[in-house]
């Protein structure tokens, strides 16, 4: 695995080619860190030339503005705007929505314009180029359902870069009832993540695994790692951790190249 | 007194156009009391939406049964309206069919013909809506928002809507030179049978009766419109026309936060500066909403359209799971406490007087704030392109911003983002740590 920083890249006095912001999650989160890891070896494997900032980055910002702080996500998106702005970045790759989310339509009126990618379509693409395969294996003939994150779906209406690399692996792809524009949130949005839920008679989680486990899948796939969270929560309430697998695209992608 | 039933007829009519256009005044001054938005540019974009959306019903359809039977509604409402034109010229020249001789018979019979069949399947329609309202047990006319006047809205729209189709089908029924002519009375046929046996004059009464009960009902509906949910009929074409167009993710910077954070992080700046000379006081904006005045205008108009169809409530993840929070309840909490500020201004002499409640808390309790999950499924189920979401924000924001209430846990979140950047407690010095391990 080689993972690079643009201070490195700096250093070097060479651009990459894009930047991939790993996220809060995706540094700290266990869980989460295996989708960055799998979306790394995809990355080497296809010969980017991309960097990371490292231990100069910091959060967008969602969850605080989502929780009402604007004067918090305000702070964070300049300081990150003035470091990226600083690397001259153009091109961003991220496997958070949330992220993709902020950086794409929120930073641009604060002076941070790039092109950003969730890692969906930037896998795509590369696939599309010819600078990537899936020589898939082990996947054929399971069932698949995907889990559309709120933040990549309707936020951004993205629904068929995850399902065209899903079909790339030769699985059957199983639609819940509630797909796409009408998906079911997880239940981690809007800085639900970081608090307990409101008095209720289920949490939200609880009800997209029935969803989803109503198609009766072998893998639940997802294309961000709070989902990936809540979905492993619901698998783990329903005591079906063995039989039901919660992935992220790329991890499946990773898995089919045996990365 | 030849033309008394003219001049009353007149008298009727300018009645209601009058309330009417009274009533619309003060619609426009209420929603003109929210904040400025501007939604005036992509201007063919924003028709296309219009012509697609209301014109087209095109958000309807994805909730096939109660979309066919709204279709047929709406068509009949618009159709019918041809006939009400003659209606009125009628009342008003003292003439009878006036478009018959103009249109010719033949032309005129496939008219009326038509009229007859969209008001048999609007009656049809409508016994099917009260069906589903007040026998089926479904979920979203349930709700605790639906108690009360609410639910009785619902009904009152719909038996007006049987009273007028019944009153047009007996018009055409008890018309006798209609009858004869036998041209376009394709349904009303059938209910002659019903009048035999009475006398020429007795159904000429009946057909007077029902001619004026069915103009003046018409009249007497468009007044109720301000009254109720029903207002959608107008306003679902000024809402799809003014909604957001960019990506439901992209939620608004406020300009106010940025120039104070661009102040802060200006290493220039002199934290001890005064105003310049002459520099306007200006009282710095509040942040965030708590009450209908610090909505922008838009949201007021998205309070005033909503029918309170509930589809927004049936998809939300927080209601599903018996969270208190209801996007329908938010929008229609909107639309009373902005009516509440608006009968004030009037019993004031045109000026707010300080009531001593507002929209949060009084309507709208902060519990039904924090279930949001941001989630846009309410912004996507709207037929009409009503945005609760953005309500909630803005109150979500005053919460924090000027009354630093969040959840004890969400403060904890945003303490940690202050400090290292993150949302948990670690580091920023470990965020690559990832890189290092295997």
């Amino acid at each position: 695995m080689t993972v690079k920083t643009m201070a490195d890249y700096f250093a070097e006095g060479k651009q990459p080619e894009v930047l991939f912001w790993v996220g809060s999650a995706g540094s700290y989160d266990d869980r989460a860190k295996k989708i960055t890891k799998a979306f790394v070896k995809i990355l080497n494997k296809a010969n980017v030339e991309f960097a990371v900032l490292g231990t100069e980055e910091s959060s967008t910002g969602d969850a605080a503005k989502r929780a009402g702080n604007e004067f918090l996500f305000q702070m964070q998106a300049m300081m990150n705007i003035e470091v990226l702005n600083g690397y001259e970045v153009k091109k961003i790759v991220t496997c958070d929505p949330h992220s993709f989310n902020t950086l794409k339509n929120e930073y641009p009126s604060l002076g941070g314009n790039y092109e950003v990618f969730h890692h969906t379509q930037f896998i795509q693409n590369l696939i599309n180029e010819g600078r990537l395969e899936i020589n898939d294996t082990t996947l054929k003939g399971k069932r698949i359902t995907f889990h559309d994150p709120c933040y990549l779906g309707r936020a951004n209406e993205v629904y068929e870069s995850p399902r065209d690399l899903i079909r790339r692996l030769g699985v059957d792809l199983k639609e819940m009832k509630r797909n796409k524009s009408s998906a079911l949130c997880c239940g981690a949005g809007g800085a639900q993540m970081f608090k307990e839920p409101e008095k209720g008679d289920m949490d939200i989680n609880i009800l997209r695994t029935k969803d989803a486990l109503e198609t009766n899948p072998n893998i639940i796939a997802t294309g961000c790692p709070y989902c990936n969270t809540m979905m492993t929560d619901g698998i783990k309430f329903n005591e079906k951790e063995d039989q039901v697998l919660v992935k992220d695209i790329a991890e499946l992608i990773a898995e089919a190249n045996n990365l | 007194m030849e033309y008394l039933p003219n001049i009353i007829f007149a008298l009727a009519l300018f009645a209601g156009i009058g309330f009417f256009v009274n009533n619309i005044k003060k619609l426009s001054r209420n929603i003109k009391l929210g904040k400025d938005v501007d939604r005036n540019d992509n201007k063919s974009e924003r028709f296309k939406n219009m012509a697609k959306i209301a014109l087209g019903q095109s958000k309807m359809v994805k909730r096939p049964l109660s979309g066919f039977l709204h279709i047929i509604v709406y068509v009949g409402f618009i159709i019918i309206n041809i006939e009400v034109l003659e209606i009125v010229l009628d009342g008003l020249l003292g003439t009878h069919r006036l478009f018959q001789p103009i249109l010719g018979e033949a032309f005129y019979g496939f008219l009326i013909g038509t009229f007859e069949i969209l008001a048999v399947l609007v009656l049809l329609a409508v016994i099917v809506f009260w069906l589903r309202r007040n026998v089926s047990n479904i979920k979203r006319f349930l709700s605790a928002e639906m108690k009360g006047w609410a639910k009785n809205d619902g009904n009152y729209i719909l038996y007006f809507e049987v009273v007028l189709m019944t009153l047009f089908l007996t018009m055409n029924a008890t018309d006798t030179s209609f009858q004869e002519a036998g041209v376009g009375n394709v349904l009303s046929q059938y209910l002659v049978p019903l009048f035999d046996g009475f006398s020429a004059e007795t159904i000429h009464t009946i057909e007077r009766t029902a001619w004026w009960i069915h103009i003046l009902g018409i009249l007497v509906f468009l007044n109720y419109l301000y009254y109720s949910k029903h207002l959608h009929i107008l306003l679902a074409f000024p809402n799809t026309y003014f909604a957001n167009l960019k990506p439901k993710g992209q939620f608004n910077n406020l300009a106010s936060v940025t120039n104070e954070v661009k102040l802060m992080m200006d290493p220039d700046a002199d934290p001890y500066a005064m105003p310049e000379e002459g520099a306007e006081e200006t009282t710095p904006d509040k942040f965030g909403a708590s009450d209908v005045t610090d909505l922008n205008w838009v949201q007021l108009l998205n309070a005033y359209t909503c029918t309170e169809c509930g589809r927004c409530t049936s998809s939300c993840p927080a209601n599903l799971t018996g969270k208190k929070l209801s996007p329908r309840k938010i929008m229609m909490d909107t639309r009373d406490r902005l009516e509440e500020v608006g009968r004030n201004i009037d019993a004031n002499k045109g000026e707010f007087k300080d009531d001593g409640k507002q929209l949060l808390n009084d309507y709208i309790t902060p519990e039904e704030l924090w279930a949001c999950t941001s989630c846009n499924a309410c912004v996507e189920e709207c037929p009409v392109n009503i945005d609760p979401l953005s309500i909630i924000m803005d109150m979500r924001r005053y919460l924090v911003m000027e009354e630093s209430a969040a959840p004890q846990e969400l403060n904890m979140m945003m303490t940690n983002v202050e400090n290292n950047g993150a949302m948990w407690q670690y580091s920023q010095q470990d965020r690559l740590n990832w890189a290092k391990e295997d």
